[in-house]
């Protein structure tokens, strides 16, 4: 029986009447529960019907029907050609030689194009003057595919079409000619002889005022004026460095942008030992340049010391006493001049001092000098930008003595130190047009605006160097509706040309010497054979009295050059304005490869900052430091000169800096025409007041943190010289290489043996004696760290971009870095030392403290370089661990990675002792919180059609580019022969233009990188784990003999 | 394979049946062959022969002309009573131009000037080989009443459809024959068990009933717990095995036949008139891809062939069933027209061309590369072995299932081509050495290693 016993839930119930009960019974919570706070909208969530089950019903039903829909395939659509081109097959690459030519760099190139999209550039080794891409060359195949290009000509904001902005421009320029007032053209350096043409015709059309005013962002203005000075044409000198035997270099960055660039080729050549000989190379610097951290001996000394150094020197060298100057450079001239005597005619003397006076005493140091390696006979035309000219357009512009200024290639507005003024003279001016490739800040202020094409979408031509022609013809029609500057020229001066018969024409009267048209666009450069004999016999026969004219014409300047080196003085801190690998003069900021590229010194990517040595940080109460996220945070600073102020610069401290100057990179702090994400750093421009890119400065500390995507935290190597092992080119050429070189050894039986012997392996070894076995060799001493490979990398793999807040948790995704170490000493070799030397815990030799000390770089450290991709480890440790078989390896060599295989465990990459596996964190395709190329159909037209685009939770990571390895292998057999050596590459390898990295079949006997691994300067990374990789070092020898 | 088998045994078993009927004739020959007799018939008035006038004209001018409308050259029916009434020219005249029209029109010829500024200065090939008789031949062929167009076969085509439903009917009438037989039996076992118990009850005979009662068979079933696991573990394993089965086809879309927006008949182009497949998919020789041909390649032969004349005898019944008539694969190349931008009218290019957006019929996944040319260049696969009978198909659809498996099964079983192929010589000797065989499969080349289909 049922009980019927009430249980009572409270007192209150004892009182039938109560209203609690009451109201109990209807309502669990009498009082109002806050949902509306989290709910929202309360009067629409009432006033709809959907109640709890309801949604329960729809999310089951969306569940299934989702759930239903996946098993069905999309149908997908296969749309051919209506008309197939003759040379486009679907499916194979078409390669095109072409130019790059933009004003800041100048390569001559190849451009992979696959159904018609350019996707890669490569190297044009049949370039003998820069045919290497650096990294911004190799990124801009991104920037074509820009999303915030103009897609269309455009007046005063509105949108318009050509002929409209055609027929405005003509009927100014009409009512302009014969007037007082000047037509302008304010272009980058074309370095074109078409061009240079076709301007010259433009000036014939429309009369004396029409003037061409050259301006490079980043002035060469005192190389330029110097040479003019010394030779009588507006250019620069080459330098040919693989000639040279010592190598002085003041501030010039040549491995960087110095002059044009292009010179890491000839250098990394003449680094590698030969014969017992390598060229040495001395660097008196402020900033830590590229240049600086590959010099076998580096002085830093700030601007001014290097000026009196530099007239110092050329006193020891001429014989002549020059007084005055500060002496605390003596010791280091002294050597140095020492070593030049010594070395004579193989000795060259390059300087990146902006300044006529130092420029002309280097050009006459090289003279005395008869330098090997100098070559003031052929010049370059790379830089041809005139400050003089520019700063008098200003002044003209504002005095409103110009009536029309059309621009080309250049941004004045965001790199003019004095923009004010140029924009208020932009007001004054009756026409402006600016060809623009992004809304920039100077298409803004303009009336017109010109969307200009890409030098993909181009016609052009170049002349590198005195009889270097190159051209550059596009490789896809324009994408929008653009035009380039050439062509309006032609339409403006009224004919039906079109650059292309222009460029034609000109080629076949000037430059070919009847040589054929089609091959040098084939072949993309011609050299035009030397010139005619009697030139030759001219120059040849003449040198005494040229020289005995020069002498009369430069020794007095040069006197007086020598005399205003020497008493140059500073002012106080002195900021050197750079700029960097990545972003050069900034005119492709808007390229997330280069933004995401991470800068070869201070590892630091999506940044500028302001560089300040160890001591001035302390001085200022600046630092860097780890924080918990990984990160590196560092401190701002207020940076002024001369009344312009930047505020907020952030701080990096950087070794090698010389005390008393700071560094600041140009290029970034560009905001108009950019993606947020992109706008990034601050503008440097700001200061670089009179085209000087060594400014007085006053640095004072401000508030706040900031964060930095840096991806290199630890900067030393600790002592482990065998990561990078090093020995000097005595040691090298004195001793055998078991002492410089040495295997590592371990214990079997108490018996001492190579770690490499079969006894010391757990594994049984594979046999790859038949077939291919692909091993990649990767020599220090040639290695520049310019990172051209890896945005090369970068671009033929599809790796994503993963945003500058990713970059700083260390998730990068490049397949290829280029690690850096400082040594914590003076030299690595005394790390090492100083490794070994260490005994207990504490005292003067304790590890507890010596090693902390070593995690500090020295103030003026060695620098190395490494590039470490994946080692496809023979006896592979990722292989081993992966619990579903996704990273297996083949007989060729390569360890496989099959990312549909992959269910992201992550045991690969903790085992992996080189940490070069990358790991998905996120869909970085399609996904707006990672909002770069491949999340918009026009940046996803880079993408590589031959490599999977990866998908979150999967681990990826180098596979030595073994869809170019299987393509050689198979055109090799559907054209039934054998494979020469050199036709295996990998994007790296072919992009090294330094010839670094050399990729092979070593199973090829013949092969070099066959040759390169029997070398005794051949080690593998880590030998001691025992991997066995199929990636081998060289050993990197330092020339430190001294005179 | 086998799904596909049975889903066409019908059409198949038809498909013999027409086999015995059809004989191929490339399209021009078809167009004129009723007119044969009848053209012969007027040879005596052009003192030529009709047929050997077909023969000629389909070997030297129907890349050009036709007989009823205008091609890159002018329609050729009548030509000569057309000429003669229009120009008052002569067969003299025709000798002439035929032998060498550009001398004609160098000769200033009005006429001859006239229909060559017309037809937009397209020189007509001489033909100096032709003889006067040949072209004799030629005029009496072109001078043959214009062709009717063959009547629907209806008559042929319902013949068919008679013989193959026969052969249908006498399965039914065996097998139902054979139901009568075994249901007799069925009756008469039943009768002769009664009759057997009458008797019996009749003898007095008491049958004895089986008075112990078993326990019923799934109760016995029931009770032994072993028994009970073993079938739950057998239908456990069996439900996974199918579970995995049904699961493994999710995906895999073998006879995958979409509908295309142009209906294109392989059977026709690589069965019928034996194109070989690369003519029009040529990039599977160098590339990745096979390659849909592009427009202008079917503009080859269309720009000629503007209808589908058939076969002799019409269309199959199957064929009609089907909606597979002559006008309607006529209908089809005009949509193909339409896509290229072919003004048929003009024999002219509008250059509004529109891409045809073809429904992919093979989607290998992304993370799969599959070279084209490795297999059919190098290894020299036939595209059959892939693709199956696409020769026989009139609507293309997925032979093979393009898994993983598949691929790996060939890999191993397939020999590779190494003969006359100077890359493999080397790699060949070695490897038959270390595996002590003579012919090395794709296996043995490393084709089963993960990074050499993904990357």
């Amino acid at each position: 029986m049922a009980s019927n016993k009430k249980y009572w839930k409270s007192a209150a119930e004892l009182n039938p009447n109560d209203s609690i009960v009451e109201a109990l019974k209807h309502n669990e919570f009498t009082e109002q529960i806050p949902v509306d706070e989290f709910l929202g909208d309360k009067e629409n969530l009432s006033a709809s019907n959907t109640n709890r089950r309801d949604f329960l019903k729809y999310v089951g039903f969306s569940t299934a029907a989702a759930t239903m829909a996946a098993c069905e395939g999309p149908v997908r659509k296969s749309i051919p050609y209506v008309v197939q081109p003759d040379r486009i097959v679907p499916g194979v690459a078409n390669y095109y030689a072409t130019t790059i030519a933009d004003g800041f760099d100048f390569a001559s190139i190849l451009v992979k194009t696959r159904e018609g999209r350019p996707i890669k550039i490569e190297n044009n080794t049949d370039a003998k003057v820069n045919g290497g891409a650096n990294a911004r060359v190799q990124a801009s195949v991104l920037t074509l595919y820009d999303s915030k290009r103009l897609q269309g000509p455009s007046a005063n904001g509105e949108s318009v079409e050509w002929k409209v902005l055609d027929a405005t421009v003509r009927a100014k320029l009409n009512s302009l000619k014969g007037s007082n007032k000047q037509i302008v053209l304010l272009t980058q350096t074309y370095a074109s002889p078409s061009t240079d043409k076709l301007i010259a015709e433009f000036k014939a059309a429309y009369g004396e005022n029409v003037n061409h005013v050259v301006y490079d962002a980043i002035s060469e203005d005192a190389a330029l004026n110097a040479y003019e000075a010394a030779y009588g044409e507006r250019a620069l000198a080459d330098y040919d460095f693989e000639k040279a035997g010592l190598i002085v270099s003041f501030a010039a960055d040549f491995l960087g942008d110095w002059q044009g660039g292009g010179y890491d080729s000839g250098y990394a050549k003449g680094r590698v030992p030969k014969n017992g000989k390598m060229s040495r190379h001395i660097q008196m610097e402020s900033n830590m340049s590229l240049t600086g951290a590959n010099a076998d001996k580096r002085y830093p000394m700030t601007p001014t010391q290097q000026k009196i150094a530099l007239a110092k020197l050329y006193g020891k060298l001429n014989g002549s006493n020059v007084g005055g100057g500060t002496s605390d450079v003596d010791e280091a001239v002294d050597k140095v001049a020492a070593e030049i005597k010594k070395a004579g005619s193989k000795a060259v003397v390059v300087t990146g001092l902006n300044d006529a006076n130092a420029q002309t005493v280097v050009l006459a140091i090289n003279k005395l000098l008869a330098s090997e390696a100098f070559d003031a006979k052929n010049p370059k035309y790379v830089r041809q930008g005139n400050t003089a000219k520019v700063t008098k357009l200003v002044s003209d512009m504002n005095a409103g003595r110009v009536g029309a200024l059309i621009m080309d290639g250049v941004n004045p507005v965001y790199t003019l130190p004095n923009s004010e003024a140029f924009v208020s003279g932009l007001e004054k001016v009756d026409l402006s047009v600016a060809f623009a490739f992004n809304n920039d800040e100077t298409a803004q202020a303009s009336q017109y605006v010109a969307a200009a094409s890409h030098y993909l979408e181009s016609w052009g031509d170049a002349q590198f160097k005195k009889g270097q022609y190159s051209l550059m013809q596009p490789a896809i029609r324009e994408l929008f509706d653009t035009r380039q500057f050439q062509t309006a020229l032609l339409t403006w001066m009224g004919t039906e040309k079109t650059y292309y018969d222009y460029i034609q024409e000109t080629w076949n009267a000037d430059i070919l010497q009847g040589g054929s048209w089609n091959k040098a666009l084939q072949d993309g450069v011609f050299v035009a054979s030397a010139p005619a004999p009697v030139e030759g016999d001219a120059s040849a026969a003449a040198p005494a009295d040229a020289e005995s004219v020069e002498e009369e014409s430069t020794v007095v300047p040069i006197a007086s050059a020598i005399r205003s080196l020497v008493n140059a003085t500073s002012g106080g801190t002195e900021l050197v304005l750079y700029s960097k690998v990545g972003m050069g003069d900034g005119r492709q900021a808007n390229n997330p490869w280069l933004q995401e590229f991470p800068d070869p010194i201070s590892r630091v990517s999506w940044d500028n900052y302001v560089t300040v040595s160890k001591a001035d940080a302390e001085k200022w109460g600046v630092d860097n430091e780890m924080v918990a996220d990984g990160g590196v945070n560092g401190g701002y600073v207020k940076l002024t000169v001369d009344g312009k102020v930047l505020e907020k610069v952030p701080v990096i401290v950087q070794p090698g800096q010389a005390v008393g100057t700071v560094g600041l990179s140009y290029g970034y702090g560009k905001k108009a025409g950019m993606q947020a994400e992109m706008a990034t750093g601050v503008n440097a421009y700001a200061l670089y007041t009179n085209f000087s890119d060594v400014q007085t400065v006053t640095v004072e500390k401000v508030s706040g943190v900031h964060e930095f995507a840096c991806i290199q935290s630890q900067k030393t190597l600790m002592g482990r010289g065998d990561i990078i092992k090093e020995t000097t080119l005595e040691i090298f050429n004195t001793k055998d290489h078991a002492e410089w070189n040495p295997m590592p050894h371990v214990t079997l039986n108490h018996q001492e043996i190579p770690v490499t012997s079969p006894d010391a392996d757990l594994w049984d070894e594979f046999d790859r004696s038949v077939g291919h076995h692909f091993n990649l060799s990767i020599d220090l001493n040639a290695c520049t760290g310019c990172g051209a490979c890896v945005i090369a990398c970068h671009a033929e793999n599809n790796v994503p971009v993963v945003g500058k807040m990713e970059m700083r948790r260390s998730r990068d995704m490049h397949w290829l870095r280029i690690d850096r170490y400082y040594s914590s000493e003076e030299t690595f070799e005394q790390d090492n030392e100083k490794k070994d030397g260490m005994d207990g815990l504490w005292g003067e030799k304790g590890s507890l403290g010596g090693f902390r000390e070593m995690e500090d770089p020295s103030a003026n450290p060695q620098v190395a370089f490494q590039p470490v991709m994946c080692q496809h480890c023979n006896h592979a440790p990722c292989e081993t661990v992966c619990p579903v078989a996704a990273t297996s390896h083949s007989r060729q060599g390569q360890n496989h990675m099959a990312y549909n295989r992959c269910v992201g465990t992550r045991y690969c990459a903790n085992n992996c002792p080189y940490k070069v596996r990358r790991f998905n964190w996120f869909l970085y395709s399609n996904n707006d919180e990672f909002d770069f190329n491949m999340n918009n159909d026009l940046g996803k037209m880079v993408i590589n059609p031959d490599v999977n685009v990866r998908s979150r939770g999967v681990m990826e990571k180098c596979s030595m580019c073994i869809q170019m390895t299987q393509k050689t292998i198979l055109d090799a057999k559907r054209d039934g022969r054998v494979i020469k050596d050199g036709e295996f590459q990998t994007a790296c390898s072919a992009a090294c233009s330094s010839g670094a990295m050399v990729f092979g079949d070593v199973n090829d006997k013949e092969s070099k990188v066959a040759q390169l691994k029997e070398d005794d300067r051949m080690y593998h990374l880590l030998e001691h784990v025992g991997t066995k990789p199929n990636v081998f070092y060289h050993v990197k020898v330092r020339n430190t003999n001294e005179a | 394979m086998k799904k596909v088998l049975y889903r066409h045994l019908f059409s198949k078993a038809l498909g013999l049946s027409l086999l015995f009927s059809p004989i191929s004739f490339y399209a021009q020959e078809e167009a004129a062959a009723p007119t044969e007799e009848v053209a012969a018939d007027v040879a005596a008035d052009t003192g030529g022969d009709a047929a050997k006038g077909k023969q000629l004209f389909n070997q030297n001018c129907a890349a050009c002309h036709a007989l009823d409308r205008k091609m890159t050259g002018p329609a050729l029916a009548n030509v000569e009573t057309r000429l003669a009434d229009d120009a008052g020219l002569d067969r003299e005249w025709l000798y002439a131009w035929v032998k060498n029209s550009p001398g004609v029109i160098a000769s200033g010829d009005a006429y001859a000037n006239k229909i060559y500024a017309e037809y937009n200065q397209a020189a007509m090939t001489p033909f100096p080989t032709l003889s006067n008789q040949d072209i004799d031949d030629i005029l009496a062929y072109t001078a043959a009443p214009a062709a009717t167009p063959a009547k629907a076969a209806t008559p042929s085509g319902g013949g068919d459809g008679g013989q193959s439903t026969s052969g249908g009917i006498s399965n039914e009438l065996i097998l139902g024959a054979l139901a009568l037989v075994f249901g007799l039996l069925v009756i008469m076992l039943v009768l002769v068990n009664k009759t057997l118990r009458r008797i019996a009850e009749a003898n007095g005979i008491v049958l004895e009933e089986e008075k112990q009662k078993r326990l019923p068979l799934w109760k016995a079933f029931v009770k032994n717990q072993f028994l009970v696991l073993v079938s739950v573990v057998f239908l456990l394993l069996a439900s996974a095995y199918f579970a995995y089965g049904w699961m493994m086809q999710v995906g895999v879309d073998q006879g995958y036949a979409p509908v295309q927006p142009i209906h294109f008949s392989h059977k026709i182009h690589a069965g019928d008139n034996k194109i070989e497949c690369k003519y029009c998919h040529s990039s599977a020789r160098v590339s990745k891809t096979s390659g849909i041909p592009s427009l202008n390649v079917c503009m080859n032969c269309h720009k000629s062939i503007y209808q589908y004349a058939g076969n002799p005898e019409g269309p199959s019944a199957e064929d009609i069933a089907n909606g597979y008539t002559n006008d309607f694969y006529t209908g089809e190349i005009k949509k193909l027209y339409k896509a290229v931008g072919w003004d048929e009218e003009n024999q002219k290019y509008t250059g509004e061309g529109r891409p045809v957006e073809w429904v992919r019929i093979h989607n290998l996944p992304d993370f799969a590369y599959f070279n084209h040319s490795q297999h059919v260049s190098v290894a020299g696969i036939e595209c059959q072995t892939c693709h199956g009978p696409v020769e026989e198909m009139e609507i293309v659809e997925q032979f093979s299932p393009l898994t993983m498996g598949w691929c790996i099964n060939c890999h191993r079983e397939t020999n590779v081509k190494v003969e006359g192929n100077a890359y493999y010589e080397a790699i060949h000797e070695e490897l038959s050495k270390k595996y002590g065989v003579d012919k090395l499969t794709a296996a043995m080349m490393g084709g089963l290693e993960c990074g050499k289909c993904h990357y």
